[in-house]
């Protein structure tokens, strides 16, 4: 029984990756109309800059959870004036392809100054040790992971859905040009909107930096993960990322307990299961 | 969604008679390379991605679908071969057989599973597929793993060309090449050709024209499939292995990434982008992970000011199709 909650809390970790992720490519995609293939290569970023932040400027964890995610923000920013913003108005496989050419650069730097073996990043004093909660035993580092980022996609669904910058933005993905005509500056909008979207696969790097150790490609595979994720939730509702992405978690976290051999394909096997009972994904509109 | 070709001319008797020049022309240097010492291994190897690419250029070019798992096939079908060949001792005809049915039998399934989604969501698909299989070739006995299936007898094909002389493979791979190349030729230009670009243009327009529009995406996916199959099947003579470097997600890019340099939409384009990324590896094999790093740069510059690809700016300049 202990290895089946040691199992699920694993997965309830990976599903909160999963969802922070898949948070960030809904929210990028409903303004760039991109899928933003750099994604992986941003959260691994995000999990260097902790590890350069501490290793570097003797900077720790708790102030890395807010530099980092700003600091690949403004990255991605970057990014967006200086190339994606040209894609306007083009085909959308043309931000698949120019967002896969960033990845590839990104991860092939890191590459060649890290090689491909993991960085250790510890735990920080705080949240070491962990808690008996009668039924398993529960590390509080995990314990952690989980509830804030549960917290921060749960704040990033409220200002998206309940704020008025929200209703903006979600005025902005269906009509930007009637938006532009009322007065609001909708190219900065949508740097802003990469830039959120790329500062929560950071935070999600620095969150995953303590547990999975900081390598170059540790965001490659995952993102074609979260890609399948994406293709089972939809890209059309937050809330409905938020929930895929943990519950997809939870059942690839059982398929380890129960049948470790598909615990790398249960995604991809849910995929083509939701595919052709329900092509349009679980929340989506047909796209 | 006509940003891929704006400028395709339409197919006029001219056009067709400069593409068979640059065809016939195409044929005869590659036929020469043999005479003039250039390592045939290169070109062979150069000539199953420049299949491969063509086939992947079917899918996007004229019918607006972008496969990001196309490895897959190569691999399927490079396994089949492989194992068909080494274990079960078949003949090479037979092995290539095996090894295509392979990868028209996993199109069959995988195309029915991604053809449901369009655009974006397509793209994802296959990647998530071809990971999905990467996975299971990774695990499955038969493929042995990281070490992939190694020493591969060539054999004698048909039972009389040996297969280890490297000239005699070299016809071959060509004559297979070149096949493929007019399989690929002969379905753009025919009128199943002409709907698949009237989807990709405007599938709503096409459907109310009464065309059954995943019908037709569905053959160009098996087309597309079997052809990079045909591909992975010549690619296991050239390299005598098959190794799960073929199924993985950088193979799929490398083969987006050749299209895209040659020009997406193209006839020619593919070959010389082939040609193009094939030997920056051999040239630059030696700066390990900055190839990489380069072909990102690559895809980058291509998207930002090089859509059209090389050969897509010199027929845009010529104002011929190419």
């Amino acid at each position: 029984m202990q290895a089946l909650y040691a199992q699920l809390l694993v997965g309830l970790i990976n599903g909160s990756f999963y969802a922070l992720l898949s948070l960030g490519l809904a929210v990028i995609f409903g303004m760039l109309n991109i899928i933003n293939f750099a994604h992986g290569a941003l959260y691994m970023m995000g999990a260097f800059c902790a590890y350069f932040l501490l290793n570097v400027a003797g900077i720790g964890y708790w102030p890395a959870l807010i530099i980092a995610p700003i600091a690949v923000g403004i990255f991605g920013m970057i990014l967006e004036r200086t190339m994606l913003q040209w894609l306007a108005g083009l085909d959308h496989l043309y931000g698949l392809l120019l967002t896969f050419g960033i990845a590839l650069i990104v991860q092939g730097v890191f590459q060649n100054y890290f090689g491909s073996s993991g960085l250790p990043y510890a735990i920080p004093d705080e949240l070491k040790g962990g808690m008996n909660l009668g039924f398993m035993f529960l590390p509080i580092y995990r314990g952690w992971v989980v509830v804030f980022s549960l917290v921060v996609c749960l704040a990033t669904w409220f200002l998206i859905e309940k704020t008025r910058l929200g209703a903006y933005l979600r005025a902005a993905t269906e009509n930007p040009t009637l938006v532009r005509a009322f007065g609001v500056n909708v190219p900065r909008m949508i740097t802003l909107t990469y830039g959120l979207g790329v500062g929560l696969a950071a935070l999600a790097g620095v969150l995953s930096a303590p547990i999975n150790q900081v390598r170059p490609l540790m965001g490659a595979d995952l993102i074609i993960v979260v890609f399948a994720v994406v293709v089972i939730g939809g890209m059309g509702s937050i809330m409905g990322s938020i929930i895929t992405g943990f519950a997809l978690g939870v059942i690839e976290g059982l398929t380890k307990y129960f049948y470790p051999e598909a615990s790398n394909t249960v995604v991809f096997v849910l995929m083509v299961l939701v595919l052709l009972v329900k092509p349009t994904g679980l929340t989506g509109r047909a796209a | 969604m006509s940003a891929l070709t704006d400028d395709t001319l339409p197919v006029t008797p001219r056009a067709m008679r400069d593409e068979m020049i640059v065809f016939a022309a195409m044929a005869g240097l590659l036929a020469l390379v043999p005479l003039t010492g250039i390592y045939p291994f290169f070109v062979m190897q150069a000539l199953c991605f420049a299949l491969l690419a063509c086939a992947f250029n079917l899918l996007i070019g004229y019918g607006g679908l972008l496969s990001f798992g196309h490895a897959m096939f190569l691999g399927t079908a490079g396994y089949c071969s492989a194992h068909a060949l080494k274990v079960w001792g078949t003949s090479p005809e037979l092995g290539i057989l095996i090894g295509v049915a392979g990868a028209a039998a996993l199109s069959v399934i995988t195309g029915f599973i991604s053809i449901r989604r369009q655009g974006i969501y397509f793209s994802m698909i296959t990647l998530a597929l071809s990971q999905l299989l990467f996975f299971i070739y990774l695990q499955a006995p038969f493929t042995h793993g990281e070490d992939g299936i190694q020493g591969i007898p060539q054999g004698y094909l048909f039972g009389i060309f040996n297969l280890a002389r490297p000239t005699v493979l070299y016809y071959v791979v060509l004559i297979g090449f070149l096949a493929g190349f007019l399989v690929i030729y002969r379905t753009i230009n025919s009128p199943f050709g002409e709907v698949l670009k009237a989807i990709r243009e405007n599938e709503p327009r096409a459907i109310s024209l009464g065309y059954k529009t995943d019908q037709y995406k569905m053959l160009a996916f098996i087309l597309s499939g079997t052809l990079a199959g045909f591909a992975g099947s010549l690619k296991v003579f050239v390299a005598q292995n098959a190794s799960l470097t073929d199924v993985h997600w950088t193979m799929s890019g490398e083969i987006v990434l050749m299209t895209l340099v040659g020009g997406l939409g193209t006839i020619f384009g593919p070959v010389v982008g082939a040609f193009v990324i094939i030997a920056m590896q051999q040239y630059l094999a030696g700066f390990g992970q900055w190839v990489t790093v380069i072909q990102g740069v690559i895809f980058v510059a291509c998207v930002l000011t090089f859509r059209r690809g090389v050969i897509g700016e010199l027929a845009h300049y010529l104002r011929r199709s190419l």
